[in-house]
């Protein structure tokens, strides 16, 4: 009897492997690895095409193995349908963050979730503009304090979050829709096991499917990655709960 | 046996897109060019392609944009305050280096406007209208055969060159009835997917990106030339112009679309009084046909410029002839359609009796 | 071979590996990276049980996980 090394855990196959610009901490990176991993277990490497926003993920073309496409802020969903329209066998994901998804993009969301056409969506929310400097987004806490918001939001002078996830879940386009968190490993866990359901709407041509993540901006928040998972616990998870707000019959 | 069709022209121009070889087609409602999302959502279909309609002019052109960077024949259509909404789109797209089709069916602004037939976009269509520098090849048919032919080039120049290309025309153009025939019907299982489109690796050993970013500025100055190079290529070979009743003319009317039918109407009557006036149509207005309208430098005795708008083809005229005949002009705006009497007047006001 | 395979430079210094790992065998080291930061490091490979938390967790894609079996 001898003693091999076994692989528990390498990086993923369809990942470019470069190093992202992303800041240290910042889970946009945890995104991009479930992503990659999911492509990978689910061989869908040659079929994918990713349309990316405007915003810190504006350059996730660069770092995974698979075709992409670079989007007009908040317009993906959109530019997405026009891929998938074309080819519907292929696999056609967005990846957005709140401002460009739930801010500008609105529209364009509603409507291809409205439509229920099989794309399937990772929605970033950290609550804030990271690429322009921490501005207010349509996610930013009440009291939360940005660089537009600086004594803290209020419903006076800035209205209230937006909760995408339940919202787009009252329509009846969408195949599956959750709620995940990228601030644990259990959690992380628990966010590939929904985009991977999320992935299979898609696959298995059931209809629209979006995750939407709760991440963190540690630069902008002003905290510590460890203080700032600490604050998605803490702050974001009580108005943003975690779970699964829409799942259609042969979602699995 | 003719192998004509009386249709109308929303429509005609909507079938010649499709005998172009487009089969995916994405817009908005907005009048005056609802016949031809309408045909476009009854015909498609039939001929195995698309339509969606859009939930906004912005989604419309982003759709296209997806469908271009697949490599297929894409086109969309909307009227002037559409057309607005979608520059960002159209810059995205020609800084991205994918072909596309998009008419503008010209309405009276600014803003809302009205519905009735302008070519107050001319600006807008030629000179850019989003951000960025970069061009569109834009047509300006006159007639709807002349439209249905255009889109067959359209779509083959907008592959060709990988660009933005533009057809636009008026309300008038869209809803008169005209007998069409469609000489070219592109096979679609001719067109090949380039090996640019993102259509997925399939077995390809490096994956396609489709982007206008470009962050590094040496970068994008260099790509930059690239577009520019592109353009000058453009310039050079694509302009096209209907000289017409020129041989022995001692005056033009410089006229394009709608507004130089009528002029036709003018030289004739013109013509009938003594008068030698012909007619210089750019059939593109981008690239606009400088040089052939530049041959007639110490041959005419005058040009009279005459267009739905305010001295907008004007000042390609005028740039073009850098006052080496002598210039005048003559337009109506927010709608408003002069007859050939009326252009005729002011070709007399401005000219005398043109002897 | 290593149980945890940290690519030091890949590595961004932003310690949440070190905060969930339940062995608590990972530290930021004193040595600075081609892009300045300081790497984590593992000080104890042999107390690792390849549970996998490091990895999930780390934003960079960083980290790798080997376990020997018998054959």
């Amino acid at each position: 009897m001898a003693e091999q090394m076994k692989v528990i855990y390498e990086r993923p196959r369809s990942w470019a492997n470069k190093v992202t610009h992303y800041c240290p901490g910042c889970t946009h990176g945890v995104a991009h690895r479930l992503v990659a991993e999911l492509v990978d277990e689910m061989g869908l490497v040659d079929k994918t095409i990713g349309v990316w926003p405007v915003g810190c993920a504006v350059l996730g073309y660069d770092y995974f193995n698979f075709d992409s496409v670079e989007a007009a802020h908040g317009r993906a969903p959109a530019m997405a349908t026009g891929i998938k329209v074309t080819n519907p066998d292929n696999f056609v994901f967005t990846y957005q963050g709140d401002g460009d998804l739930a801010s500008i993009g609105m529209a364009e969301i509603v409507h291809a979730a409205a439509r229920g056409w099989p794309i399937t969506v990772i929605f970033i929310n950290n609550g804030n503009y990271g690429m322009t400097g921490g501005q207010m987004a349509p996610t930013t806490l009440l009291g939360q304090k940005t660089t537009t918001s600086p004594l803290g939001r209020t419903p006076q002078a800035n209205g209230f979050p937006i909760r995408v996830a339940e919202m787009l879940a009252q329509l009846d386009g969408p195949a599956y829709i959750a709620r995940v968190s990228l601030d644990s490993p259990v959690n992380i866990r628990k966010a590939k096991s929904a985009m991977r359901k999320a992935f299979n709407a898609q696959v298995r041509g059931i209809g629209f499917s979006l995750v939407e993540c709760l991440s963190t901006c540690p630069t902008n928040w002003k905290l510590t990655p460890v203080e700032s998972m600490e604050r998605v616990r803490k702050e974001v998870m009580p108005y943003f709960p975690l779970g699964e707000f829409k799942v259609v019959e042969g979602v699995l | 046996m003719s192998d004509k069709v009386l249709m109308k022209g929303a429509e005609a121009l909507a079938e010649g897109a499709i005998q172009a070889g487009c089969r995916y087609y994405f817009g908005y409602p907005i009048t005056p060019q609802n016949e031809t999302p309408e045909y476009m959502s009854r015909r498609l279909p039939e001929v195995g392609g698309r339509f969606v309609q859009a939930e906004s002019e912005v989604a419309s052109i982003n759709m296209v944009y997806g469908a271009a960077c697949a490599g297929v024949r894409v086109m969309t259509s909307s009227s002037s305050p559409g057309i607005s909404l979608m520059q960002e789109g159209i810059s995205y797209i020609s800084g991205s280096n994918v072909p596309c089709v998009v008419m503008n069916a010209m309405r009276g602004g600014p803003g809302l406007g009205n519905i009735a037939p302008a070519q107050a976009d001319y600006f807008q269509a030629v000179k850019g209208g989003g951000n960025g520098d970069y061009k569109r090849i834009v047509f300006a048919p006159s007639s709807i055969q002349e439209g249905v032919d255009l889109f067959v080039d359209a779509f083959e120049l907008a592959d060709k060159y990988r660009m933005v290309v533009m057809v636009i025309v008026d309300g008038l153009i869209g809803q008169m009835m005209e007998p069409v025939e469609f000489k070219t019907r592109i096979d679609v299982s001719t067109l090949k997917t380039p090996e640019w489109a993102t259509v997925g690796r399939h077995g390809r050993d490096h994956a396609n990106i489709i982007t206008s970013l470009t962050l590094d500025a040496a970068g994008l100055e260099q790509w930059n030339l690239k577009l520019q190079a592109k353009y000058a290529q453009v310039e050079l070979t694509e302009s096209r112009i209907e000289e017409y009743q020129m041989d022995d003319a001692d005056y033009a009317i410089i006229a394009y679309g709608t507004m130089a039918r009528i002029a036709k109407t003018t030289i004739r009557i013109a013509r009938a009084k003594g008068i030698k006036l012909g007619l210089l149509r750019p059939i593109t207005v981008w690239p606009f046909p400088a040089k052939q309208i530049q041959t007639y430098v110490g041959k005419l005795k005058g040009t009279l410029t005459v267009e739905l708008a305010y001295r907008q083809l004007f000042e390609d005229v005028q740039l073009a002839l850098c006052g080496k005949i002598p210039l005048g002009w003559y337009g109506r705006g927010g709608g408003v359609v002069p007859g050939p009497q009326e252009i005729l007047a002011a070709f007399e006001e401005q000219f005398g009796k043109g002897r | 071979m290593e149980r945890v395979s940290i690519d030091e430079e890949r590595c961004k210094s932003c310690g949440l590996c070190i905060s969930i790992c339940p062995v608590k065998i990972l530290i930021i080291s004193d040595r600075l990276n081609a892009r300045g930061f300081r790497p984590a490091q593992c000080t104890d490979q042999d107390k690792c049980t390849s549970c996998g938390s490091c990895a999930l967790i780390c934003p960079d894609i960083a980290i790798e996980l080997h376990r020997e079996v018998k054959v």
